[in-house]
């Protein structure tokens, strides 16, 4: 970050802490209110499943592509999960080209928790021969315009590209099309830590701002598959039951909003 | 192993614990000499080392920053720490680990105090058997202590997890493998967690209830970590006194 837009991020410090003071946030939301939703699917023919998400400014397109493989050896008979994300320079000022970093991989492997252990995709319907051939799915997630909270877009995106995804097996003369067996629908809900208040869905200063962000996935029985600290702020015990108490309401709300089968 | 039948027998886990006991935990502070504070630390099957180097020049310099110190934190795996020979050098699980090890520390250091410089922490996890971040970070708290960077806490890690059915704190490797949920925590000896993640299936009661039982093992951890300082420093004194 350069001088001046740190210089910038301690004036707006002030700015948004003595917003925060009086409860009220910068564009005017409530301190559990997300900005504005826009999930379009099938946006990519290509794809076999695809995504564009609209979270406030923050704009993402998920890609899923599937093809044939080779199983893990540990896993003959399970499909396989592999997700990515990058943060390309066209995003923001502040990304720059080349392999991705510590950000992007954290972020992308949080999406891959919440897919992979709240058992969203169900692996064993993906094997094809055992020890041979299964189903590979490659959840890519390119970030076009950073807004703030990323992970939320991209883990919403992920999970309702995968609801249209299909199988193709046409393609690989493996029978007939399919969907992509889904067994649940989890969802991240992001908060962040600022002077003490909780706010959820940060902005992009909110974000820039905040000491901590975490990061709550759960599935549709609202119980928990993934969290994710990140940031260098501590947070007390209260404010963690805190944030997963809201974050599993607020995920109930996302998902019959938007990501009802 | 393929997976056994139970994991849990009699309130008893396969490795003759009880469900809120942590495994053993061997502890050696100052272990390298080049380095300015070092640990060895074990933890069940986990055996990790630990260097701090700093604060020292930033290289490259870009990375300075002109008003606080840059903490570095690398996490490794040596190809021979598990079972499948694990290719050296840096994945992207490493990448992820490193950067949630150094948040978990950054809280506690006074990193103000040493502007334009580096504190390089360097953690080798020799044999692991689940629970290596939570051991490399307890050792890099204790090699942080060892190379005298000012601190306000130490910090304590251990995770708690769920097998059959029941919380368990410190999931060994079999546990972590067939087990429901794996969470590592690290905490400052005053409560405050640094360090938080999850994956697998917990309610949100399960989660309550295991993370207060996380946090009773890092105060546990922390006694021991204390003692492992003391233990060094106060021997050095006893000496000089004697000549």
């Amino acid at each position: 970050m350069s001088l001046s837009s740190e210089i910038m991020a301690e004036l707006h410090k002030d700015y948004i802490y003595n917003l925060m003071i009086k409860g009220e946030r910068e564009d005017g939301r409530a301190f559990d209110q997300y900005r504005e939703i826009q999930i379009d699917t099938n946006v990519i023919e290509k794809a076999e499943g695809s995504a564009r998400v609209k979270l406030g400014d923050t704009h993402v397109v998920v890609g899923v592509k599937i093809q044939p493989g080779t199983p893990f050896p540990d896993t003959p008979d399970q499909g396989v999960i592999i997700t990515n994300l990058e943060l390309i320079p066209l995003a923001s000022p502040v990304f720059e080209s080349g392999p991705p970093r510590e950000d992007a991989i954290e972020l992308a492997r949080v999406v891959d928790r919440g897919i992979r252990e709240s058992g969203a995709i169900d692996l064993s319907k993906l094997c094809v021969t055992a020890g041979e051939k299964v189903w590979m799915v490659f959840i890519d997630v390119h970030v076009l315009d950073d807004g703030g909270n990323i992970m939320d877009a991209a883990a919403l995106g992920s999970i309702a590209a995968l609801l249209t995804a299909k199988l193709p097996a046409k393609r690989f003369d493996l029978g007939e099309d399919s969907p992509v067996p889904i067994r649940d629908v989890p969802v991240a809900i992001t908060a962040v830590e600022i002077g003490g208040s909780i706010m959820l869905d940060p902005s992009l200063n909110e974000q820039r701002i905040a000491g901590t962000k975490l990061t709550v996935i759960s599935n549709q029985k609202g119980a928990l598959s993934g969290m994710q600290k990140s940031g260098v702020h501590p947070l007390t015990t209260e404010q963690i039951n805190y944030i997963v108490d809201i974050a599993i309401e607020k995920a109930k709300e996302l998902r019959q909003k938007f990501l009802e089968i | 192993m393929s997976k056994p039948e139970k994991l849990i027998e009699n309130g008893i886990r396969l490795d003759g614990r009880k469900p809120d006991e942590l495994r053993p935990i061997k502890i050696k502070v100052g272990v390298l000499n080049r380095a300015d504070g070092s640990c060895y630390f074990e933890f069940g099957g986990n055996k990790v080392i630990a260097a701090v180097y700093g604060p020292r020049e930033v290289h490259p310099r870009h990375q300075q920053k002109s008003t606080s110190a840059v903490v570095r934190y690398r996490y490794n795996m040596a190809s021979f720490s598990v079972e499948e020979r694990k290719r050296p050098g840096p994945d992207r699980r490493s990448i992820e680990v490193s950067k949630v090890s150094r948040e978990a520390l950054e809280p506690v250091i006074f990193e103000e105090y040493f502007p334009r410089s580096a504190i390089d922490i360097f953690v080798e996890v020799l044999q692991a058997d689940a629970g290596t971040r939570t051991a490399g970070i307890n050792a890099a708290s204790i090699a942080l202590a060892d190379a005298g960077i000012p601190m306000k806490s130490l910090v304590s890690a251990c995770a708690v997890g769920k097998v059959d059915d029941t919380l368990v704190l410190d999931l060994n490797k079999d546990e972590d493998n067939y087990g429901q949920a794996d969470m590592p925590i690290a905490m400052t000896p005053d409560g405050k967690i640094t360090l938080l993640q999850m994956d697998g299936h917990l309610t949100n009661e399960e989660f309550k209830e295991g993370l207060e039982m996380a946090k009773r093992g890092c105060v546990a951890i922390s006694e021991m970590q204390k003692a492992a300082l003391v233990e060094k420093y106060s021997s050095q004194v006893e000496g000089d006194v004697l000549e």
